[in-house]
């Protein structure tokens, strides 16, 4: 099996220009004040990814494709995309050809506004309505080694990329109740998205450093579940954690809220598949 | 003056004090909080009645501010607790706590921190009214037994300001 990701000189010239960008490691100043890093990409004015939160050892695991553990997913990801399924006899690359050329950009600009469902649409989603519409295939599980490998190949096809979703004409409203998703105080500890991930933002809450709370390195290789795992793994994390009552993979509510919180975002690199603690 | 007496649920309505004072003598330690708390707030800055008539114990006191599974202070405060590490930092150190505040007003912020500051991250340990989507298991109950508020607000009040632990809380 050619192994694609690691030849980035036959991607398409987007996808070089992202890599390019993503390699260059950010520069520590002269005088080693970590507050100083150069973050390049990772940090459009005041919206930082992750990455930068994230400690030395962690950054280095994700920049490297080879230590970087979510790459075996991705691998398996890219086996799925090539091979046919379902009642129709289809593999993806049946109607999208090359990943490279066909996906780039795609996970940048999702969720989107679909209309026949009139309601949004991840690329999880995206991807189950493919095999149950155009494969005649059976949709597959959140959190399964398959989803979470077909999801991490389709994003990394927009690594580098700037996330760019819209929330104009009918994705307003759900943007709307994302919003208010992330500002409403839940749990028996009563906090909401914003008392960490926007007022206490690079402050330490125990042993963690509270981030931003970007989505833009998902699905992420998370060292505390030795696994990748899908934004709605950690949208449902962070509501225990609070002893919140967490929603559906996939509901409603949490694809509502990916969108305000991947919205929050704009600007920001594709990283896809991130490493984080 | 002016008194407000906050009552949770119908256990609290039916049962009353008598509820309360069983509840403190039958609870275990650990064990998950009480679910009828009942206390009054006095001119909107304390609660000057202890909630059992057990005494707070300040060790065990010290215990429940570092279990994760009770009080948790450390996840979001410093205190002068040096052998757990990774102190939050999204609250105020609490050295010295024990100078700022009588156990009235420590216990108004233990119980329901919200009643002096509706923007605050701090946890009520004390209260089930007003959550929302609390999870499966913790419903109407509070996040510390009453018992475990009192041992506590003991252990605040030992903490007295020094400007050794101070020099501590800055590195
Ligand atoms: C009590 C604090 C707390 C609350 C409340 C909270 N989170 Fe988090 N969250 C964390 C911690 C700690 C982490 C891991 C460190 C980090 O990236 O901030 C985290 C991580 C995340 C991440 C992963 C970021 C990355 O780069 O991988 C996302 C996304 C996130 N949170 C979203 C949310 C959303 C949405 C909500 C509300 C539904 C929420 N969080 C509520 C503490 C919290
Ligand atoms: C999720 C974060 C969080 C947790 C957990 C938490 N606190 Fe707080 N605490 C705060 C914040 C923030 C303040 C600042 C005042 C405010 O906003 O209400 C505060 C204020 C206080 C104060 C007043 C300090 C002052 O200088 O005025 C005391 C006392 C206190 N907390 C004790 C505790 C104890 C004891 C616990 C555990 C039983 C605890 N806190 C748990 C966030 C927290």
């Amino acid at each position: 099996m050619t192994n694609t990701f690691r030849t980035p000189g036959a991607s398409a010239l987007a996808a070089v220009a992202g890599a390019v960008m993503l390699a260059a490691t950010p520069a520590l100043a002269a005088d080693g004040d970590s507050t100083r890093i150069d973050w390049g990409p990772y940090k459009v004015g005041d919206v930082r990814s992750g990455y930068t939160f994230a400690g030395a050892q962690t950054r280095a695991m994700q920049d490297d494709e080879f230590q970087n553990p979510a790459f075996l997913w991705l691998e398996r990801g890219m086996d799925i995309w090539e091979t046919p399924a379902g009642q129709a006899g289809k593999a993806c690359t049946d109607c999208h050809g090359d990943a490279e050329e066909s996906m780039a950009g795609v996970a940048a600009r999702y969720p989107i506004y679909f209309e026949d469902w009139d309601k949004l649409m991840n690329i999880e989603q995206r991807i189950n309505w493919c095999r149950e519409n155009q494969m005649q295939a059976e949709p597959f599980k959140w959190e399964t080694d398959e989803m979470l490998g077909i999801t991490a190949f389709v994003k990394h096809q927009s690594k580098g990329m700037p996330v760019d979703v819209s929330i104009e004409g009918p994705a307003h409203e759900f943007w709307e109740k994302g919003k208010a998703f992330y500002e409403t105080r839940r749990g028996q500890l009563d906090l909401a998205c914003t008392h960490c991930h926007v007022d206490n933002e690079g402050n330490l809450i125990r042993a963690e450093t509270l981030s931003q709370g970007q989505a833009n390195g998902f699905p992420t290789y998370r060292l505390k579940w030795q696994t990748v795992g899908s934004l709605h793994r950690r949208f449902r994390g962070c509501n225990k954690n609070i002893r919140a009552e967490p929603y559906g993979y996939g509901s409603d509510e949490y694809t509502n809220l990916e969108l305000y919180v991947t919205w929050r975002g704009n600007g920001l690199p594709v990283e896809s598949p991130s490493v984080r603690k | 003056m002016q008194i407000k007496t906050m009552r949770a649920g119908p256990a609290a309505a039916l049962f009353g004090a008598a509820a309360l004072v069983a509840a403190a003598a039958t609870t275990g330690p650990a064990t998950a909080g009480d679910s009828a708390p009942e206390y009054t707030v006095v001119d909107g800055y304390t609660i000057p009645e202890p909630l059992t008539e057990t005494p707070g114990d300040p060790v065990m006191g010290r215990k429940w501010v570092i279990n994760r599974k009770l009080g948790n202070c450390l996840s979001c405060h410093q205190m002068p607790i040096p052998e757990e590490q990774f102190h939050g930092e999204t609250g105020p150190a609490l050295y010295g706590v024990g100078d700022l505040y009588d156990a009235g007003e420590l216990r108004l912020r233990m119980v329901d921190p919200k009643v002096l500051n509706p923007y605050s991250m701090m946890p009520a340990f004390y209260k089930t009214e007003g959550l929302h989507r609390v999870r499966t298991g913790f419903e109407g109950k509070t996040i510390l037994n009453a018992q475990q508020v009192e041992d506590i607000i003991a252990y605040l009040m030992t903490l007295k300001d020094t400007s050794g632990a101070r020099a501590a809380a800055d590195n």
